[in-house]
Order: structure tokens, then sequence, then C-alpha cells
């Protein structure tokens, strides 16, 4: 970027002095997240830990209502303070900020952790033209004129690839398409350079044909400066080429974590295959039946006992139903998972034929690739 | 052959078409909407129309005649003229006083003038009013609709412990309380009964304004540019007054535009009634109220009439021109 752009974040650097550039820039441990509603308390997110170097990106993939958008909005504290528990450690840049009060988290905020939000029909206020949201948190943050703020702007507006930047600046959303409001949203999210990107499923409402734009230019952004990423999204081919590192949630727990490659090579968590074989290949024949990992996820009210996974799960024993497994190391350095019957050992191809066997149908039965029909019908779109 | 394929042709003059412009390749789509936006531009723009430029130019005269009426060539509205009692408007006759077109009152005053002078009291009431519940009732609201919890349930508990008194009554019951003491502070009858009826209708147009308000906020206090503009860092009041207030504006200045025909009314009740202003002052209410007799007993309805058309049309057109700019100025989805 311009030497104005790196003049203006010297001067956020000023105002939120930082930590000495070593150890993670976040550090997760144990973040526990927990609504109380009228029909119990529900474990949205139960015991999260990772950390995130410096200029990493961490995709986070998960079915609908496994906690992963609950988990970003957690680490940034924007979840309301009524009805929320929350618990648990957050490090950034060596700062414990997991307890901070609003009034302390708005100077982090924009300038040190941004997110773009899944919907940018409705995260752009529509009645405020493109320039004035972006340079709101400009002026905000930084102590700068509302010229040059304007300048600066416009340049954010061509980085993020918008033809006509100084045109699109008194323009208002709504006149704008939903891949350019997405561009905007980035462009708002980026003002301040974050050093912490926290990207909700940003392609969800677009369409496909925007979705790889999108997503190629939040990599180019990130990479070009140096900012680490937390990339949420149901889709394991939006991660597999971006993330470095991938973590599976399920029922608000990481059930596997891994460097991307490893994860894809040496998956041990039976999720993580059914989630894998559940993607539609261009190879097989038409007409040939979509996989889908059957049943629901559990209800976050009273999750089962033992493995979260263990009623759709294909390779599900006794021990899974009773005592819940631990988050165990893989032989690959960085590479944890939570099963007793892992995927690709020979305890789990024991599990397996086991229970062909004893002819034992867990609800995903299809997902073994036996051929028959789903016992469920729990729609395609959910399981990717 | 040696010729080169056709389609690799046609994509390399395609991308020099696209670099030619300027433009990255991938955005073409994006190109296309801009294109097809430009075609559309002139449709797209609505435009008021004669309705509202009538009411406007209805709205603009009134305000000019009031802002001049001390330099126009009229009588003053507590002149009597001698012979005027009771002449018809628009009088021809032999025996009619020239120069008074609007006819005169029971007791010889021209009533062109006295509703002149009367709109300066009438619309200075209505409009003030307006202008204190707008605030008053647009902050409340804006508050108990963002904030929630406690601060909400005695906003509303208050608003709606007003709304149960009869709007009248109420008004009514405001009037006889403030007149006495803001004519000790201020001395003048006729300021102390504009002021006291500014007071009490503005005090009476606060629940409306406030419950159309504190609703919109609640919408709009959940859409995700208000999360958004929290991840960014915006306080409270930044996020209340520059993300959710602008968006709340055309509701609230529609129910205002609203209320202020209904208050040039209730001004009007209350003088019938005998509060705020007292007659030898004219207000468009007072008129009204002299001119009752002569309209019963068929002597002089002009009276009644010429005051009531005006309050009339005053209405119409501010509730006409409030639909109208609240169209013209919405530049949300719904436009497209």
């Amino acid at each position: 970027m311009s030497p104005k752009r790196r003049k203006a974040q010297l001067d956020a650097d000023e105002r939120f002095p930082s930590a000495p550039l070593d150890g993670p820039l976040l550090e997760v441990d144990g973040i526990k997240t927990h609504f109380k509603t009228p029909r119990g308390l529900v474990r949205a997110v139960d015991g999260v830990s990772f950390s995130l170097e410096r200029g990493r990106t961490l995709g986070v993939v998960g079915e609908s209502g496994s906690g992963k958008t609950v988990l970003s909005r957690s680490i940034m504290g924007l979840l309301p303070k009524k009805n929320v528990v929350r618990e648990g450690s957050v490090r950034f840049e060596n700062r414990e900020v997991g307890q901070l009060p609003p009034q302390e988290m708005r100077h982090i905020w924009g300038s040190q952790m941004a997110m773009v939000f899944q919907d940018p029909m409705t995260s752009l206020n529509p009645v405020m033209r493109v320039g004035k949201q972006i340079t709101e948190s400009l002026l905000y943050h930084l102590d700068i004129s509302r010229t040059y703020a304007n300048e600066l702007a416009v340049a954010l507006l061509e980085s993020v690839g918008i033809p006509e930047p100084a045109r699109r600046m008194r323009e208002y959303p709504h006149q704008l398409s939903g891949g350019m409001r997405q561009r905007v949203m980035i462009a708002i999210a980026l003002a301040c350079g974050p050093k912490l990107l926290f990207a909700d499923e940003p392609t969800t409402a677009l369409d496909v044909t925007v979705q790889a734009q999108i997503l190629d230019l939040l990599q180019s952004q990130q990479r070009e400066r140096f900012m680490a990423m937390i990339l949420v999204t149901h889709d394991l081919g939006v991660v597999a080429g971006r993330a470095d590192e991938i973590a599976v949630m399920y029922a608000g727990k990481i059930v596997e974590r891994a460097p991307t490659k490893v994860l894809f090579t040496e998956m041990r968590m039976p999720y993580t295959e059914a989630l894998l074989q559940s993607i539609p290949k261009l190879s097989d024949k038409s007409h040939t039946r979509l996989r889908v990992i059957g049943g629901r996820p559990p209800q976050l009210i009273n999750p089962p006992t033992g493995c979260r996974f263990a009623p759709r799960c294909p390779y599900v024993q006794d021990k899974c139903r009773t005592e819940e497994p631990p988050l165990m190391p893989a032989e690959t350095p960085g590479h944890e998972f939570r099963c007793w019957f892992p995927v690709g050992t020979p305890e789990g191809k024991a599990a397996l034929e086991r229970n062909r066997q004893a002819g034992i149908a867990p609800a995903a039965e299809d997902v073994a690739g036996n051929g028959k029909t789903a016992t469920t019908a729990a729609a395609p779109s959910e399981t990717a | 052959m040696p010729e080169p394929p056709a389609d690799t042709l046609t994509d390399r003059q395609i991308a020099g078409e696209a670099a030619a412009e300027g433009l990255p390749v991938d955005a073409g789509f994006e190109v296309a909407i801009a294109a097809a936006e430009a075609g559309t531009e002139g449709v797209a723009k609505k435009r008021l129309g004669f309705g509202a430029w009538l009411s406007i130019a209805w709205l603009v005269l009134l305000l000019l005649v009031m802002a001049l009426a001390p330099v126009l060539p009229i009588e003053s509205p507590r002149a009597r003229v001698n012979g005027l009692a009771f002449q018809q408007p628009l009088c021809n006759a032999a025996d009619c006083v020239a120069g008074h077109p609007l006819g005169g009152d029971a007791i010889g005053r021209d009533m062109l003038s006295r509703l002149i002078y009367g709109a300066r009291n009438s619309l200075f009431i209505a409009g003030m009013a307006t202008v204190i519940g707008f605030l008053v009732g647009g902050f409340l609201g804006l508050v108990a609709g963002y904030y929630r919890g406690r601060t909400e349930s005695v906003v509303v508990g208050l608003l709606d412990v007003m709304l149960s008194i009869p709007a009248l009554i109420l008004a009514l019951s405001l009037a006889t309380f403030l007149q006495d003491r803001i004519q000790d502070i201020v001395g003048s009858s006729e300021t102390a009964g504009r002021l006291t009826l500014t007071f009490a209708l503005g005090i009476v147009a606060i629940p409306t304004v406030g419950r159309i308000t504190r609703a919109n906020t609640l919408v709009w206090s959940q859409r995700e540019f208000v999360t958004a503009a929290r991840a960014q860092g915006a306080k409270n009041f930044r996020i209340m007054f520059r993300e959710v207030l602008p968006n709340v504006v055309p509701a609230m200045a529609a129910i205002a535009l609203l209320a202020l025909g209904v208050l040039i009314i209730a001004e009007a009740a209350l003088s019938i009634l005998g509060a705020g202003i007292t007659p030898p002052a004219p207000t468009w209410g007072n008129i009204i109220t002299e001119g009752f007799d002569y309209l019963t007993n068929g002597r002089a309805p002009h009276i009644v009439f010429e005051a009531s058309a005006i309050i009339f049309f005053t209405v119409l057109a501010a509730n006409y021109l409030g639909d109208a700019v609240r169209e013209r100025f919405d530049v949300r989805e719904a436009r497209l």
C-alpha cells in the first residue's frame, strides 16, 4: 500500500502500543459461550482452544448450528451481555481481552480485530453513502483529517477491486451489486489495518461466480498486510486451498484440528470424513445419490453423553456413547482429533467392520459407502 | 492452418476492451450492471408530482404572508372598520366597503387580516409543538428502542400513561395548569397564550412520535450493520444517532407531518374551548369560535367557513407533502 496508509498504521500503533512480535497473535483457551433460554442453557460454544500466529489463516468448518459464528463473535466480544455466559480466556498479543468491557474493546475493534459479515445486503447501512461508512471508522481510530480520510477510502476501494472508486464513494449501498457490497464490507474491515480479520461466511450470500473472486481478494489482502485471518465457513472447499490450518467444529467443540494438507490426507475424525464425502464429485456418474450425514446435529441444550457425533457415526461403539473422547494428538505435530476409533487406524477399521457385520445402522449408515438410501431426510445443504 | 483459432481471438478482444476501459477483466459483470444502471437512471429517479408542488406553493405562500403581515396593505386584525360588520366575501354591491376581499366579522374587523395574523399564532403553535414532540419523543423512542431493558420499560410505561389520558383532556388540563405560571413569567397575555398552547400540545405529541420511533428503532437496531459498526469500534451514541437514526427519520418525519395537521386542529379545538390565547387576539380557532353563532343563525357563515377552509388546505398540504417527500427521499432498497 501507499506510504500514507503505512503512516496511518503507525498512528494506530501509537494509540494502541502492540506487544513485541513474538508469540502467537491470538490464543484462545477453553472458551465457552452459553445462552440462557427459557428451555435451558444452550451450549453454543463448549470449550474451544486454539492459537493463531501472525499472518496465518485458520479455517473454521462445521455445519449449521455447530457454533462457528458464535465462536468468532465470542472471541471478538460482540455478543450481548444479557443472557450470555462467557468463560475462558482470549489472549490477543499476550494481553487478556476476554473479559474487557466494551469501552476498552472499542480500541481493539476495527483497529486491531475486524470482521467481515456474512450478508453484505444487511451489514451496510442503507441510508449512508459508501464513502462515509468507510471514513467513519478511519476518523474514529486514526487522528487524521477528513480530506485525508477520503483519500484513504478511495485508495481502499481501489485496492479491493472496485472500479471507479471515487464515484462509488458517493453512492448508496443499494446501487451496488452483492459482490461489490461485500468488497465494500472488506474495505471497511481493512480500513484501520487490523492484525486479525474474522471472515464470517463471507461468501454465503453471494453468487457462486463471485465467491471465488471475494475469497481470492481476502487472501491477497491478507498476504499483503501480513494479517491473521479466521475464515468461518460451512464449505470445506472454501478453506481447502486458502487456510493454513483447519479446525472442524461439531456441536460447539473442535473435533479435529490439523494443518490443511494433513487434514485432507490423514483425517482421523469420522465427522471430517463424512463432511468430505458429502461433497459431490464431478467424476461421479449422473444420478448418483448425494451422500448425506444422516440425522441432525445434536441439541445443544442437553448434548448426548459421550461423543457428540456418536448417534450419527458409522464407527460408533459402546464406548463412544458413554465416554467423551478428549482431543488426542495424532502422529503429525499440530494434528489433534476427538475420536476413540479414528478413521484410518486398525481400531477404526475394526469398529466399522464390527458395525457392518452386526448390521448396526447408525443414522448415517450410507456415509460408510454401502450404497443404501439415507434413513433420514437430511437436506444435502445441511451436510456440506 | 496458420490462422489462429477464432475463439482465442475473441477472448483477447474482450480482455483488450476491458483493459481499455481501465477495469479488471473479472469485473465484467459489474460493468454490465453499471451500464444497466446508467440506462435506467431517468426512470429510477422519482419526481415530486403536481400535488406536491401545489402543497409547497400553498405552504410557502402562507409562510410568506405570515412573515410579511406587518408590511402588507391590510388593516390591523383588531381595528374595526365602519360598515364592514357581517360583510360577505367578494362583495360587489354599492354599500360594500371596498378592499376587504374576504369580508368582515361580527364587529367589523377585516377577515383577511385576522386570518393572516391568526396563522401567525396557529402555525407557530402547531409547528413548535411538533418540533417539541419530534425532539423529545424521538429521543425517548430512540433510547428506549436501542438500549432495551429497564430504560425501555420506564420510557414505554411513561408514554403509555400519557396515551391513556384522552389527548384533548390532557392538553386542556396542561394548558390550564401552565397558563398562569407562564403568564407570571412573560407578562404579555398573547405571548403567554402562545407558549402555553405550544407546550401543552408539544407534550401531547410526545408519546405518538415516541412510540413510532421506538418501534422503528427496535427493527433497525437488530440489523447486521449495527453489529458491523460495533465491530468497527463505534460507541453507542454514535451508532444510535449516525447509524440507526437516519433510518428511522423517514417514519418520524411522516408521523410528524401528520401530527402537524392534527395539532393545527387541536389548537383550534383548545381555542374553541377557551384555553390558550384569549379572544381579541386572533387564532384560527378563535375566529371559528367567534363566528359560530353567526353560522347557526345564518347571518355570516363565511366567518367559520373561511377559517375552516384555511385549516383544511393547510393540513391537507402538510400531509400530502409529508408522503411525497418521504417517497422522494427514500434511498433504500424499496426504490429499486
